[in-house]
């Protein structure tokens, strides 16, 4: 937080923005591209599959070495150790060795004196493919039987016998799109020659200890010859989870080769062709209730789109399975998920990691069984949640700390949403073209990555002899606010100003063998190990400066005011120079491991998650019934953060999750043509929310209460739950259609993304 | 030939600059001015805007543009100011401080775009009157939501802003030729005058037209094409006019989209509520009308509008003027009524009589900056209860912008009632014959074509049919 440049001089800033906001607003905040290049620094671009699936007959590069400012053309067989940058399964390669398994899918890679040249040469290359049958759609790999693993199966009771039993039954289905991460900042990574075969990579990756390994192994290294470095992202959002390793391999690649520092700034459409995106799923639904909308059976079956590599599809479909009950207590009930192998480049983790299409699925659940019964769907929400006696998940974890009924209750007094529904449905009455809709739904998200090991984090705390301080960890920042809550949560811990608190760039040589910053886990993970290295330097002082002034050393503390030991009275500065002179070690790691957490994959049982985020939006929006064509008028949104650790930066996580799924399920087109060629690969195809459809009128409350669990001072994650609350808009929109025809007890056939043409479907079916 | 510029107070001259070389990729090279950043090189996410700076008199007049596909030679003679400019003696002005403190950025790669838009607006730039969520239409954000923009946009919504130093940097700064050169073979021209525009066509028939570049700076950022001999109309003093007369408006091949915005809205108010909605700010400050018909695309949004009001194109070349109705411009796919050596040099867009019914609704995924599924574009002149005359338009359906010759069968001569409607929307069905594509499927549009008219019908009977004029419950 320290600025050496006093750009504000006023800095007044009780609501603490981000530490790089005066950065960010002058246009001095460095990303990977802005450094300046060093001299000799080659520019590189991939050869990209014309295939959706083939094998490589032939590869002539002959046009693109001959290209003016060509140094190098790479192929697979150029890679001295391990083609791959697969997270999980070692399927990843970075250039294709011997066939090709999606569309736009790296075969070769050109190094050359100027990004222009490298790029144009790479369109030279004449490779030959002998095409195999690929699988593109759901469908195709389904009845190919392309599947990454087995299809995974979480149930409780016989949800088989409960459907039959039950008093009501519907059945259904629903398409949820796939979205593209959009990051503003396209994948970067620049690389650079360290003496004896080091590597020094510059990446823009939320996950720099997997960069680290992947190169290690790539250039048939060690981990301790590569060193990877993360400032800053311009955005991530899942999108540089695993899919950042790409490019940092490539420039790794030619560093190795050449000796020369290499820089890979991937062009817009190709980013968008080359790198994954969020699954897309089919889903398939039977439900059975009571007549007053209680669910007494649920069967769900999500097909997912995994892509064609394993990346991290496992674990997001396991999220999806895991957020498929909600808030919702499902008695009996059987959750399918198949993890279906196409030949489209492999999906990948985005905000909410799975869990928004599994949460979106009962949603519809429960909009159907409104809509089956003629009941405000609110009610049958209500009626379905967990409460007491009714606390076990599908997965057997028994929840202990709902607190969604108090949250939609609250939410549906302070919006009043009963009121605005009947108004509503005055204003429908009397309104032949346009529809209105009013939707309430909730969130509740499960915190921890659910692979247990990734729940652990690092960090190092150093203060200098001037009292400055110095915090690194293992996250990295991408936008989210990380940095300023573990420089507070630092500052705290010492009693000074967030202002001498210096947050580092993410290196892989300040702390190792880090989580990838994902799954929320952010603040929970790094700011409890930051903590832990600043108390364990402050016990240090403590134990030294009650020596120095003859007090015990918890009567030394660490205030405002300055640091008081019995009844001396110094500055930090002063403390820190004193020990500094006493020969106290000032530096420290700290280390943290989220407790509690197990779960047995096989089996789909155990406790996955450590604690639950919530919260809970209303939604209302007006629909044009003849053209298809919708606006969000306004939102209201109750959000649990627990005790914020800052309430202005997670108050803008929330509104930008927000708006982000609502893009995702209203304007956000993600299509592959039968051949299995993105459609959607520029912004001028793929439309992302711009200013004016953020609804009109957007309330964000945050919730009152802290945290069960002794997280981080008692906050909650924020990064992914918010998204969710957008599940509102399209529920919304689903009750305007709905308007269009008043005597039909079913549930409009509406599939996500709800964009014009979708919507007018989804009107037409109802009038059948 | 060099390109100057007036930069920060410094005149930066660029000795034997690239013709398609971009200002982006001189202000983060060679300038290290790298506040500026690449999102799409599209122009379509706004992280590249800088404003450009023109002398008008003793003033400045500044525009926000994509500085990802602006040539080199667009920037001849004008000052270019970017993120940087703000805060040059190390003290933020008052937008940025604004919104270093309101969370009006999350990751920031976005920010100093939002920063020039929402400066340009404070300063008075083109299309500074515009609603805040206008000016900012063409910046992308993916991290905050936009609402501390929005409200920083609000709360500074104007500055001072000095330009005595700028204009008198920019006398002479141009020099006194036609500025022209040669790089790697390739010519470019920037011609000042409709004449000096005229010789350099009759010597180069094969040069390519360039206003704003809007859509040939995708075909060197994406198509990585090498352009030959462009000549640059943007300083064409004599193709600036805009004439408005009591008969309509005559728009000159150089004025923006911006420029005409207010002419085009006094028109009719469809006609500015869809100009508004073409590309962003960024976009519309420099693409020009002219440009958006003279480059045939099938999908400019342009193009049905006027046609539907009736307009006239004009071409000019060494052998004269001619003019044509605008809808005998677009022959074919890619394929224009426009001669070797000749250039379109204005469009006249009569004023619809008062008892003109007009209406034009475009549809896209997203409001702003989208690019058309359909556009529909209506003139009925009604008398009496019955339909005299109708010029039905259409973007999106065609190879080109099309007449919709059957439906306007259907309702010439009918009375203005439901029943001629429906007749007039099933005939519609017949005039197209639309592609399914990434912005929708061919049943769709033309089930979308039809809604409409349709539309039109329940907007003439005061029925509510624009989700955008609605307000919650």
């Amino acid at each position: 937080m320290a600025t050496s440049a006093p750009l504000w001089p006023e800095a007044a800033m009780p609501p603490l923005p981000h530490d790089s906001a005066h950065l960010h607003v002058a246009g001095l905040a460095r990303y990977v591209d802005d450094e300046p290049e060093l001299p000799g620094t080659l520019h590189l671009a991939f050869g990209l599959s014309s295939e959706a699936r083939a094998r490589i007959v032939g590869i002539d590069l002959d046009a693109v070495r001959a290209f003016p400012g060509v140094v190098a053309v790479y192929t697979a067989a150029d890679i001295p150790g391990e083609n791959n940058v697969g997270p999980i399964a070692h399927d990843d390669r970075v250039l294709a060795d011997g066939e090709v398994i999606s569309h736009g899918q790296p075969v070769f890679l050109v190094a050359a004196e100027t990004r222009l040249a490298a790029r144009k040469a790479a369109r030279l290359g004449k490779v030959t493919y002998a095409p195999l049958k690929a699988a593109i759609t759901v469908e195709q790999a389904r009845a190919a039987g392309q599947r990454l693993e087995a299809d995974q199966r979480m149930a409780r009771g016989d949800a088989t016998s409960a459907l039959a039993a039950a008093e009501h039954r519907l059945a259904g289905s629903l398409r949820i799109g796939a979205q593209d991460h959009f990051y503003l900042e396209g994948q970067i990574a620049h690389a650079r020659p360290v003496e004896d075969g080091q590597v020094h990579v510059v990446s823009s990756s939320q996950h720099p200890s997997e960069v680290q390994h992947l190169v290690a192994h790539l250039l048939g290294k060690s981990s301790a010859d590569v060193t990877v470095e993360v400032r800053r992202m311009g955005g991530a959002f899942g999108g540089k989870e695993s899919q950042a390793a790409l490019f940092a391999a490539a420039a790794a690649l030619v560093v190795h080769h050449t000796g020369r520092p290499a820089k890979f700034r991937c062009d817009r459409d190709d980013d968008m062709i080359v790198t994954g995106k969020r699954h897309d799923f089919e889903v398939d639904y039977e439900a059975g209730h009571d007549a007053e909308g209680r669910l007494k059976a649920v069967k769900l079956r999500f097909g997912g789109r995994c892509g064609a590599t394993m990346d991290l599809s496992p674990g997001i479909n396991d999220r999806t399975m895991f957020h498929a009950d909600n808030c919702y207590f499902l008695p009996e009930v059987e959750i399918l998920s198949e993890r279906l192998k196409t030949n489209t480049v492999s999906a990948t983790a985005f905000r909410g990691f799975g869990g928004p299409q599994g949460m979106l699925a009962i949603e519809r659940v429960c909009d159907a069984v409104a809509a089956r019964l003629g009941l405000d769907p609110l009610d049958v929400r209500q009626r379905n949640l967990y409460g007491p006696g009714r606390d076990v998940t599908p997965y057997g974890m028994t929840i202990e700390d709902n607190i969604a009924p108090q949250i939609i209750a609250r939410l549906r007094e302070t919006s009043r949403y009963d009121a605005r529904r009947q108004a509503i449905a005055a204003f429908n009455a009397g309104s032949p073209v346009l529809k209105k809709g009013i939707a309430l739904t909730p969130v509740k998200f499960g915190i921890s990555f659910t692979t247990t090991h990734l729940n652990q984090a690092g960090a190092l705390v150093h203060v200098y002899a001037d009292g400055s301080i110095q915090a690194n960890h293992g996250g990295t920042e991408m936008g989210q606010g990380l940095h300023i809550k573990i420089a507070q949560i630092v500052a705290d811990v010492f009693g000074v100003g967030v202002e001498a608190v210096r947050i580092t760039a993410t290196r892989t040589d300040k702390v190792p063998n880090t989580s990838a910053t994902a799954a929320s886990s952010g603040a929970d993970l790094n700011g409890m190990a930051a903590r832990r290295a600043a108390m364990a330097i402050r016990e240090r002082m403590a134990d030294f400066l009650a020596g120095v002034f003859g007090c015990a050393a918890d009567e030394v503390r660490f205030t405002p005011e300055g640091v008081i030991a019995g009844e001396a009275r110094l500055t930090f500065a002063e403390a820190a120079r004193k020990a500094w002179l006493g020969r106290i070690s000032l530096s420290s790691t700290g280390f943290y491991a989220t407790p509690e957490i197990e779960y047995d994959r096989a089996t789909h049982c155990g406790r996955p998650f450590y604690y639950f985020a919530y919260g809970a939006a209303v939604s209302e929006v007006v629909v044009d019934t003849l053209t298809g064509e919708h606006k969000v008028l306004a939102v209201d949104i109750l959000h649990d953060v627990g005790r914020s650790l800052n309430p202005a930066i997670d108050r803008g996580q929330i509104e930008g999750g927000f708006v982000q799924g609502q893009g995702w399920l209203t304007t956000e087109v993600v299509e592959w043509d039968a051949k299995g060629r993105l459609l959607n690969h520029s912004p001028a195809t793929y439309k992302v929310p711009t200013a004016s459809d953020r609804p009109k009128r957007l309330t964000i409350d945050l919730w009152d209460g802290e945290n069960v669990k002794p997280t981080i001072h008692r906050s909650k994650a924020v990064g992914e739950p918010p998204l969710m609350l957008a599940n509102s808009v399209f529920c919304a929109i689903s009750a305007a259609i709905a308007a269009t025809a008043p005597d039909v007890r079913d549930l409009p056939k509406l599939d996500a993304p709800a964009t014009p043409e979708a919507v007018l479907r989804a009107i037409a079916g109802l009038r059948g | 030939m060099a390109v100057r510029f007036l930069f920060d107070g410094e005149a930066v001259e660029l000795a034997s600059p690239d013709p398609t070389g971009t200002l982006l990729e001189t202000l983060r090279g060679p300038l290290r001015r790298t506040g500026t950043k690449e999102g799409c090189a599209e122009g379509d996410c706004g992280a590249c805007t800088v404003l450009v700076g023109e002398a008008q008199g003793e003033r400045v007049q500044w525009r926000a543009v994509n500085a990802c596909i602006l040539f080199l030679p667009m920037v001849h003679g004008k000052a270019v100011m970017t993120v940087e400019s703000l805060s040059a003696k190390g003290r933020l002005n008052p937008l940025q401080a604004c919104m270093a403190v309101n969370g009006s950025s999350q990751c920031g790669f976005c920010t100093p775009g939002f920063v020039m838009s929402l400066h340009g607006r404070a300063i008075g730039a083109l299309g500074s009157e515009l609603p805040v969520a206008d000016a900012i239409a063409g910046n992308l954000c993916r991290c905050t939501g936009y609402g501390p923009i929005l409200e920083a946009g609000e709360a500074v919504s104007s500055l001072a802003q000095d330009d005595g130093a700028v204009a008198a940097g920019l006398a002479g700064l141009a020099g006194d030729a036609m500025a022209s050169g040669v790089f790697e073979g390739r010519q470019w021209f920037v011609p000042r005058s409709s004449d000096e525009l005229v010789e350099v066509l009759a010597e180069h028939p094969e040069a390519r037209i360039v206003a704003g570049a809007t859509d040939l700076g995708l075909w060197v950022t994406k198509g990585l094409r090498d352009l030959d001999c462009l000549v640059f109309i943007g300083d064409v003093a004599d193709l600036k006019a805009i004439e408005e007369t009591p008969e309509g408006v005559r728009i000159g091949a150089g004025v923006r989209y911006a420029e005409a915005h207010g002419a085009l809205a006094r028109l009719h108010p469809d006609l500015g509520e869809l100009v508004r909605r073409i590309g962003g700010l960024q976009v519309r400050s420099s693409a020009t009308v002219c440009g958006n018909i003279a480059n045939g695309s099938p999908i400019g949004d342009g193009p049905p509008a006027l046609i539907a009001l009736g307009a006239e194109l004009t071409l000019r070349s060494a052998s004269g003027r001619r003019t044509i109705p605008l809808e005998d411009y677009f022959l074919d796919y890619g394929k224009q009524d426009r001669r070797a050596g000749e250039f379109v040099e204005s469009v006249f867009v009569p004023r619809p009589s008062a008892g003109t019914l007009v209406h034009i609704s475009k549809l896209s995924r997203r409001f702003d900056s989208d690019i058309s599924a359909v556009l529909g574009a209506f003139a009925l002149t009604v008398e009496a209860e019955a339909i005299t005359a109708a010029r039905i338009a259409f973007g999106g359906m065609a190879a080109t912008p099309r007449r919709a010759a059957g439906c306007e069968a259907a309702l010439v001569g009918q009375p203005f009632s439901e029943a001629t409607i429906a007749a007039a929307a099933e005939a519609l069905k017949g005039d197209f014959n639309p592609l399914s594509d990434v912005r929708g499927t061919a049943a769709y549009r033309i089930e979308a074509a039809a809604a409409l008219l349709w539309r039109l019908w329940h907007r003439a009977q005061g029925t509510a049919v624009s989700v955008l004029d609605m307000e919650p419950c």
